[in-house]
């Protein structure tokens, strides 16, 4: 074992040197001229803190994959840049039939897939079927499909989808089985964007398999073919990172720069490190701590509007002294919302008076947030005879929210505020994924914190996943006297047709459900951010965390 | 030999079975799963069970356990559901798998390198100011969490003084796949600018990670240099006229190499922990990090893989450094 027994290392280059005259490099050299100018980079590099799953954005169902599908493919929808507002993108208007049941789509013309194929009615009703055809594992796997449109072909009953008709080349009609304020809005959510039929077909796209305790996915989901500035060039696994380059064939202006890169970095602190050091020109979520010293540091701190609720859910059926309106009213006087806002949440966060942002039509801007008052708390628990009822109240670990930053300090100022109250509170604690998001949705807190975050601006989206299913909600208000009151509001707010009459609807059910109802407690409002080195420019930030990257430049 | 190689082989597929099923049932047995890891805040009950039904995760432990075993007889590990959805979890540790073993073969070429030879000054130069400032060195190696170490390295050399890159293995200049040995790659597709973007990018993390090993081989080869200097053959050698360098290799180091090599073998095992925390650090995309994401996402059939894998692979360098003892040390195979 002398150092002679290192021979085999040195031959085993040696070997592969000599191998290097079989391995052909297939490197294109360098990148494209197009996009950048001399005082500008032709690459945009973002700092993403996990990877994309796959690129058939039907079967995702996270905002990391999400980020990178958004930039290659579009829907028929829009978002209009820096709102939740719908925007005119491949059909340039839509018109309901007067009971709302049916949609004629005038299409964008001239438009074609990054493959060639022309993008017409016939492209729109293809796509609209295959979602709707969805067979065996491909129904769980296109989670949004089922979660925005109730069901697959096989159960045609109950599903908001109902058919799909090319009238003439730029025309397509598409009919619903129930009117509702979702539809069409929905249609511009990432999941449901137009995919070439060509690759669609040549990539086995349905191909879905359920194989062990996971999917298998066809090849179609590592190429995707659509309709945006940008186009898949390469997903390198090995190196973490995502190659997009700019897509010739898109029908608008050309991408600002010519390559769009995601690093994947899974680690906060790193990306930050990543951006202070010039290797990546932003990323997502900073940490509100954080937001003044990369500021300091010459970079931009992209405040999005707030489109997200965090609220105090409360179970009537674990605890039926919940059941009780005054005791809830009790919880919502105790909790000092102001406090908890200035000192945890970023600037521009504010306390909640309903259980939607201030944005989505339907809000009350009547309704003003509980006081903070924990002389009538207290008498309020005396009146319903429950001074010191033991409250178990649940917070998650190892987890960090857009609407709640740091969940354990959160709790901790509550279980403080509800203790001087009278309540004796039980503190439980669970991992987010290690049992809490479980727990809550299998009743087990007596009260937890949890939010959301906006799809598109309709109040179906915040009040209906709520409430609106009666027998299944995580506020059990089944066992509450208003529930299924409640419950048929928000189904009929929802299908009204006028917008006028039902942002009516929604704002009366907001007042209900402040006033006489509480079946939770809405806490506040947080404005997400995104940052940028300071030589970025023309990113523009999405209340619904959907930003696009084609108009944005780097300084060099 | 080979009836003690077979036998231990025996004895290694028996213990890669025991902790099968303990990887299994404790994986199980964790709050949360891979369903709610997927479905977020949008589960509902039904989602929930749908998706509960197609994964087969609503099936009794052991029913599950015994698919997972027959589908293990056939090659099957399942397929992952967090850190490459749709892709087979033995491929996913496959492809994970050169960036950890580079990274650990880098700390380890550095560990080695550098404490043996200083191991033997120190011996030769016993208790000299040399000698102490090495040994309070290694102790500080030792002392020092690999991963404090390994950000106290990014931080200074990378995020303020940019002479390193902060995290990755590479740059993004498109270099082709090969093996996926980055170093390796760059060779085979003279795209050496590949290589030099991955070596740069090995340097951080494979200093951090080799300060633990260094230690302990260096003291090791000292002490051992200093037992063996003292022996009888050693004086024979040196009284019969040998050069000093052939008292060096046939006597000294030979003998004295012995304890080195199992240290060696044994550091090489805890590396893989070492690699984890640095891979972490680094952003490093090899089992570590994928081990981390697996975890946080409860991607079972990634965490089962690479936990037995990393099992499997510790478990071959142990009968490695057994065989190579009976190699140098003729003694051991008539035991």
């Amino acid at each position: 074992m002398t150092l002679k027994r290192t021979a085999p290392l040195v031959l085993l280059t040696v070997a592969a040197m000599s191998m290097t005259a079989c391995a052909q490099s297939e490197r294109d050299s360098g990148g494209t001229g197009s996009g950048g100018t001399s005082s500008t980079k032709d690459t945009f590099t973002f700092g993403a803190a996990g990877a994309p799953k796959l690129f058939d954005p039907l079967y995702a169902t996270d905002g990391e994959t999400f980020r990178v599908t958004r930039q290659i493919h579009s829907g028929l929808l829009g978002v209009k840049p820096g709102t939740a507002d719908i925007q005119p993108e491949l059909a340039e208007s839509w018109t309901p039939s007067d009971d709302g049941l049916s949609w004629t789509f005038k299409l964008r013309q001239g438009v074609k897939f990054s493959d060639g194929t022309p993008f017409n009615a016939e492209a729109v009703c293809y796509n609209m079927q295959r979602m709707f055809e969805q067979k065996g594992a491909g129904q769980q796997a296109a989670e949004y499909w089922t979660y925005f449109f109730g069901s697959f072909s096989d159960k045609p009953a109950d599903s908001l989808y109902k058919s799909c008709e090319a009238k003439d080349e730029n025309t397509a009609v598409i009919d619903i089985t129930r009117s509702t304020s979702s539809f069409p809005t929905i249609l511009s959510l990432d999941s449901f964007s137009m995919q070439s039929p060509t690759a669609l077909k040549a990539g086995d796209a349905n191909n879905v398999q359920a194989q062990g305790e996971g999917f298998t996915y066809p090849a179609y989901s590592k190429a995707p073919v659509g309709i945006g500035p940008y186009k898949l060039d390469k997903y390198d696994e090995a190196n973490k990172t995502v190659t997009l380059v700019a897509n010739d064939a898109y029908y608008g202006d050309k991408p600002k720069t010519a390559k769009l890169v995601f690093k994947i970095i899974p680690d906060e602190s790193t990306r930050r490190q990543e951006l202070q050091a010039g290797s990546i020109d932003g990323y997502d979520l900073p940490n509100p701590v954080d937001w003044k010293g990369l500021e300091d540091a010459g970079n931009k701190v992209l405040v999005r509007p707030a489109f997200n609720i965090l609220y105090m859910g409360l179970n009537p059926e674990k605890n039926p002294k919940l059941k009780d309106l005054r005791v809830r009213q009790a919880i919502a006087y105790a909790l000092n919302r102001d406090q908890m806002v200035k000192t945890q949440l970023p600037e521009g966060a504010t306390v909640a008076s309903q259980f939607m942002p201030e944005t989505v039509s339907g809000y009350n801007k009547d309704l003003k947030p509980y006081p903070y008052d924990p002389a009538k708390a207290k008498s309020l628990l005396a009146a319903a005879g429950a001074t010191g009822m033991t409250l178990q109240f649940a917070f998650p670990t190892e987890v960090s929210r857009p609407y709640m930053p740091d969940p354990q300090k959160i709790h901790a100022a509550f279980v403080k505020d509800l203790e001087a109250a009278g309540f004796k509170v039980d503190v439980v604690s669970k991992p987010w994924n290690g049992g809490y998001l479980d727990g809550v949705s299998n009743g087990q807190f007596d009260a937890w914190l949890l939010g959301w975050t906006g799809d598109y601006n309709a109040a179906d989206n915040f009040l209906g996943t709520f409430f609106s299913n009666l027998e299944q909600n995580d506020f059990h208000t089944k066992v509450l006297p208003f529930g299924k009151t409640l419950s048929e509001d928000l189904k009929k707010a929802d299908a009204i047709v006028d917008e006028g009459q039902r942002d009516a609807a929604y704002q009366k059910i907001n007042q209900q459900i402040a006033e006489e109802y509480l079946p939770g407690v809405p806490i506040s409002h947080s404005p997400p951010a995104l940052v940028i080195s300071g030589k970025v420019t023309g990113l523009v930030a999405s209340p619904l965390t959907a930003e696009t990257f084609d108009g944005v430049s780097v300084g060099k | 030999m080979a009836r003690f190689i077979i036998r231990r082989i025996l004895q290694m597929v028996g213990v890669v079975f025991i902790l099968s099923l303990l990887v299994f049932l404790w994986l199980r047995s964790l709050p949360g799963g891979t369903v709610s890891a997927i479905l977020g805040e949008r589960a509902t009950p039904a989602t929930r069970a749908a998706l509960s039904q197609a994964f087969g995760l609503d099936q009794p432990v052991w029913v599950q356990y015994l698919k997972f075993l027959q589908r293990a007889a056939q090659g099957e590990f399942g397929v992952s559901t967090g850190v490459l959805p749709g892709t087979d979890a033995f491929d996913v540790f496959l492809s994970r798998l050169p960036a950890t073993v580079e990274l650990s073969v880098a700390a380890l070429v550095i560990a080695v390198v550098l404490a043996i030879p200083l191991g033997y000054v120190s011996a030769k130069r016993a208790n000299s100011p040399l000698d102490s400032g090495l040994v309070i060195v290694s102790l500080i190696g030792v002392a020092v969490p690999v991963f404090f170490l390994a950000f106290l390295l990014k931080y200074q050399l990378s995020v303020e003084h940019h002479l390193f890159p902060v995290s990755g293995r590479q740059d993004n200049l498109g270099c082709t796949r090969v093996t996926n040995f980055f170093v390796l790659d760059g060779l085979l597709t003279r795209e050496l600018d590949c290589s030099a973007s991955a070596l740069k990018h090995l340097v951080l993390p494979s200093v951090a990670l080799a300060t633990i090993p260094f230690a302990v081989i260096y003291r090791i080869t000292r002490a051992s240099v200093l037992e063996v200097l003292g022996e009888d053959y050693v004086r024979t050698a040196e009284s019969k006229g040998l050069t000093a360098r052939v008292v060096r290799g046939r006597h000294v180091m030979r003998n004295a190499l012995l304890p080195v090599v199992t240290t060696i073998g044994l550091q090489t095992g805890g590396l893989l922990a070492g690699a984890v925390l640095t891979e972490r650090v680094f952003g490093f995309g090899g089992i570590g990090d994928a081990l981390a994401v697996a975890f946080e996402r409860r991607d079972y059939a990634v965490l089962q893989v690479l936990i037995l894998a990393a099992a499997g692979i510790y478990v071959i360098i142990n009968l490695l450094v057994d065989i190579s003892y009976a190699v140098i040390d003729p003694r051991v195979r008539t035991r």
